[in-house]
């Protein structure tokens, strides 16, 4: 299923749960009503929508310091000889949740998850020790906005 | 925006209970699609639908959820370009400016990080979406203007590959990272 196959009403869906699903009792429920369709409609579309991949994820997006863990964004600068065998070093790591190459001296650039917020300065010497590079650790030092709405 | 976070307002809410704990790791891959969704995550962590409800809006109120929502694939909805925009502001703009940039429309992530000079001295970053580059410069446009004199540069890092993707969750007695908002990072 691509974006074309999306009808109308599965576009209102997309458009309207990324701004979030109210905490009533029963909420899908609420956003059907909202939507002019019936609650097992809504489901049976959401059940669809997140087994076929258009919805990456359906449910609580958790601030992860606020639950104790860290949380960072790093980078570094790999020689392109050395890039593959970088990738697999940082495969190797579960702290490494996302990792994309992108085009820039910089040219690593990854997200780093740890259980607490003190395991991130641990991880960063680990991955140093491991790659033989320098780890840019770009923590966030202020946070403005964080609300990814992609309408379709 | 509801959606600042200040820094000096971190931490003041890291003390979980055992049951949000255990509503946390029940719900970290995602909320059951059925008409009592809290009755449903009730069932796997011993307690009413009421109690479950009741929970997840304290942590709500509280920030530890940010929302309860769908996470469209940016790929799959034709959003294909997705650019990481970084900001060289005058350290005494970043505050006003950062929140400026980050009510603009299509901004989705902005963030104030350290630069590392003389390697890297970007130390605002918005992520900006778009079906095409054109679209995401366009919008880096926008930002330019907002940002004015205080920018001394910037720059648009697309994502070419994509080597590592696994989200973050992580399935142990102690969840303390769970599914976030750092997807659009990429």
């Amino acid at each position: 299923m691509n974006t074309l196959e999306l009808d109308v009403d599965d576009r209102a869906i997309v458009n309207r749960l990324q701004d979030g699903l109210p905490l009533v009792p029963h909420p899908y429920a609420s956003v059907a009503a909202e939507l002019g369709l019936s609650e097992a409609e809504l489901i049976e579309r959401l059940v669809r929508l997140r087994d076929t991949g258009v919805l990456s994820r359906f449910g609580p997006m958790y601030h992860a310091e606020r639950l104790g863990g860290g949380l960072t964004l790093a980078a570094l600068v790999v020689p392109e000889a050395d890039y593959e065998r970088v990738a697999e070093i940082l495969d190797g790591f579960p702290e490494v949740a996302h990792n994309y190459r992108r085009e820039h001296q910089l040219n690593m650039w990854f997200v780093l998850a740890t259980e607490t917020a003190e395991r991130i300065p641990e991880v960063v010497a680990e991955l140093e020790a491991a790659t033989g590079l320098a780890v840019f650790n770009m923590p966030k030092e202020r946070e403005f906005h964080v609300r990814l709405h992609l309408a379709v | 925006m509801s959606d600042f976070i200040w820094p000096s307002e971190e931490g003041g809410s890291k003390r979980l209970d055992a049951q949000d704990r255990a509503i946390v790791l029940a719900t970290q891959a995602g909320l059951p699609l059925v008409s009592d969704p809290w009755g449903a995550v009730g069932e796997q962590v011993n307690m009413s639908g009421e109690e479950v409800l009741a929970r997840m809006q304290a942590m709500l109120e509280r920030g530890v959820i940010r929302r309860i929502a769908a996470v469209p694939n940016h790929y799959r909805l034709g959003y294909v370009a997705n650019g990481m925009t970084v900001w060289d502001v005058a350290d005494v703009d970043v505050e006003r400016l950062g929140r400026e940039i980050a009510a603009i429309e299509g901004v989705s992530h902005c963030y104030q990080r350290p630069r590392h000079r003389p390697h890297w001295p970007y130390n605002l970053f918005a992520m900006l979406h778009g079906r095409t580059r054109e679209d995401v410069e366009r919008q880096a446009q926008v930002l330019r203007a907002c940002l004015g004199e205080a920018c001394h540069g910037h720059r648009i890092l697309y994502s070419s590959r994509i080597l590592k993707k696994t989200g973050l969750r992580l399935a142990t007695a102690n969840p303390q990272t769970a599914s976030t908002e750092t997807d659009a990072q990429g």
